[in-house]
């Protein structure tokens, strides 16, 4: 009988984004040590491996959900209307830098940024622009919102209960997680310590007043973008998980009070297995943790639910339509590895933010995922492959790895304040770029397949009178509001801040009273103090 | 050599200059990273302050026209000319008007770091 011919393999070492070593062939011997029940079992059952939810797509699809932002809040209000016009089903929204910074868009710093990465915010008459004629008792809506999370949040209750909304009605999340800050993506204000308190304030008033609000959206996405490996990124935020509801139980509230309103926000990335594997090895590492630390009475508090965005990182500006395929590609690793939420990235945005066409074919994308392509009709159709669930349990053990380091550093606060995450994070980053120099790893388009000319694509401008448009209506608030009222209310926030009350209430005051983002911010750096970066 | 290298802006995408930062270490070059949020003030500051050959401003914000005109206006009235090279999120339209500001070259997403380095060897 003649023999199959044995090819030489392409390289010596095939590996994912992990540097993890993948074998030519997967059998059963590699997974000869998983126990069915214990280690994946049923969809919607513990260790909830293969989702959340027992029918998952069949019930519900996934969110499609667009980050979106840009120029004055009448412009984003706009493309909100644009985005649910054409079957949207949650909005999300991007802040500028001065506002995710906590800066007024008159201050110095904000001169040139103003309207330009997201939508300028000063005050809660900018919300109440952003979200005219939006019903925010029927759509959730999401803020990319970090260090002044609590000011952001206070503007949108403040706003609802103007117009007669019961705060119960509210669903959203804001991404509130300030610990990826300081590992990532680096927009901060206030030290470690007084940020926890801040997120625990808020965790702790959507507990009690907004039950269908979810108050952080803890954040792999960012950890990646900056350069971590697929296992950095699983490590560090279910960490920053952790570390939340240790704080949040040690202001005395009991698991069950919060945790089912926590929810994370991971990466989706080139690798496609790889990607599927960290999702699954997501849900079922967050449950094992929370059941063996709490062994809580709710399920809910142990089921890790996610939004994923696919890797603005992996666009490149070469050849710019191949991103199309790029993101259908990561957006189906993110729907197979069972995503709550998706936003798929547009092919344009290594130029500038998204023109309203590449917005349209990045939902489309997700909508041909959704109707066409059949992955939606059963539950985790990856589950039981060999390759699979070997690679799941490879991740969940590299991540225990990581927690053990962390754990001996002290926890995640000090882990942060030796620079140990950023440097994981940075070095990664750097052996990828220089495996991609040393065609390792081919980029299409980047470093192999490469063309002369650059497809023309279309660059999305920002309008620039925005910066003076927005100066003047702040300036135009600043002047016709209760002065006495405002100094009133700032007063008492400061007071709230040196003592350690809930500032949630006293925040709400301070946007009710016209308050701006700036002037809270300039508060509370008063009493708390500001971050400086370990520079590693 | 002396490279400065900064941020600039309110963004915190240091991912790109911190690789350049370690590309030029390993070629023996002495590199001066002073982080996030700069002003042009702080860098022309330290730059001056601290001697270096070159300086190097990543920008992701969209404010680089309005950034690097001041940062010029600055080495200008201190009397300095050290050269400045660019890297970021800088759409094509843009690198024109840089260049004729005097930015000596603009780095986007997907180049080479070796090319980088060599660049920035030439310019001292």
């Amino acid at each position: 009988m003649a023999k199959v011919l044995v090819m030489k393999e392409r390289k010596s070492r095939f590996t994912n984004l992990s540097n993890m070593e993948i074998k030519n062939v997967y059998t059963p011997e590699d997974i000869k040590d998983i126990d069915y029940s214990k280690d994946i079992g049923l969809p919607g059952e513990f260790p909830f491996t293969r989702g959340i939810h027992p029918t998952m797509y069949r019930g519900r699809l996934w969110t499609m959900r667009q980050f979106s932002g840009f120029g004055t809040a009448e412009d984003t209000n706009k493309r909100f209307k644009y985005l649910l016009k054409h079957g949207e089903t949650g909005l999300s929204t991007a802040f500028d830098m001065p506002t995710l910074m906590g800066y007024d868009s008159d201050n110095y710093r904000a001169a040139g940024e103003v309207g330009v990465c997201g939508v300028a915010i000063d005050t809660i008459a900018d919300m109440e622009i952003l979200f005219d004629d939006i019903p925010l008792n029927e759509v959730t809506v999401s803020m990319t919102i970090n260090a002044p999370a609590a000011i952001l949040l206070s503007m949108y209750i403040a706003v609802a209960d103007k117009r007669g909304i019961p705060l119960n009605k509210l669903g959203g999340t804001i991404q509130n997680d300030i610990l990826k800050e300081y590992t990532a993506q680096k927009e901060w204000i206030f030290p470690p310590e007084p940020s926890l308190r801040l997120i625990t304030d808020t965790i702790i008033y959507c507990a009690r007043n907004l039950p269908k609000w979810h108050p952080v959206s803890i954040s792999g996405y960012h950890i990646r973008e900056a350069g971590s490996t697929a296992v950095q990124e699983l490590a560090f935020t279910l960490y920053d998980g952790l570390t939340y509801v240790e704080e949040v139980i040690k202001r005395g509230l009991s698991i069950d009070e919060f945790a089912p309103r926590l929810s994370f926000f991971f990466n989706s990335h080139n690798d496609f297995f790889e990607e599927i594997a960290k999702f699954r090895a997501a849900r079922r590492i967050w449950y094992r943790e929370m059941k063996k630390r709490y062994n809580p009475k709710d399920e809910r508090t142990m089921l890790l639910r996610f939004h994923t965005q696919t890797a603005g990182c992996s666009l490149t500006a070469q050849q710019p339509y191949n991103n199309i395929v790029r993101v259908t590609l990561q957006a189906l690793s993110a729907v197979l590895g069972g995503t709550q939420s998706l936003h798929t990235d547009s092919m344009d945005e290594t130029y500038a933010i998204p023109t309203e066409e590449a917005v349209r074919i990045a939902l489309r994308t997700q909508q041909i995922i959704a109707h066409e392509s059949g992955v939606a009709n059963t539950v985790d159709p990856l589950g039981g492959s060999y390759y699979i669930e070997n690679l799941t349990n490879k991740m969940e053990d590299a991540v225990y790895e990581y927690f053990k380091k962390l754990d001996d550093m002290g926890g995640m606060v000090s882990a942060i304040e030796k620079g140990f995450p950023q440097k994981e994070i940075k070095e990664s980053a750097y052996s990828y770029q220089k495996e991609i120099d040393s065609k390792e790893r081919i980029i299409v388009g980047v470093n192999d397949f490469i063309e002369e000319e650059k497809a023309p694509v279309e660059v999305f401008k920002t309008n620039p009178d925005v910066e003076k448009k927005q100066i003047q209506r702040l300036k135009d608030i600043k002047g016709n509001r209760d002065k006495k009222r405002l100094s009133r209310t700032l007063h008492d926030l400061k007071r709230a801040a040196k003592g350690d009350e809930n500032l949630m209430p006293f925040i709400i005051e301070a946007v009710k009273s016209y308050a701006t983002i700036g002037e809270i911010c300039d508060v509370l750096k008063e009493i708390f103090g500001e971050y400086k970066e370990p520079i590693v | 050599m002396k490279v400065l290298l900064a941020k600039i802006g309110l963004d915190g995408h240091d991912r790109g200059v911190k690789v350049i930062r370690d590309a030029l270490t390993n070629e023996g070059i002495e590199v001066i990273y002073i982080g996030l949020h700069k002003t042009p003030e702080e860098i022309v500051n330290t730059a001056i302050n601290e001697k270096v050959d070159v300086i190097g401003i990543s920008s992701m914000t969209g404010a680089h026209n309005l950034i690097f005109q001041r940062v010029f206006e600055l080495l200008n009235e201190r009397g300095k000319n050290i050269p400045v090279f660019a890297g970021g999120i800088i759409p094509d339209g843009d690198i024109p008007k840089l260049k004729e500001m005097g930015i000596k070259e603009v780095f986007l997403p997907g180049t080479e770091l070796k090319g980088i380095v060599e660049f920035i060897k030439g310019l001292s």
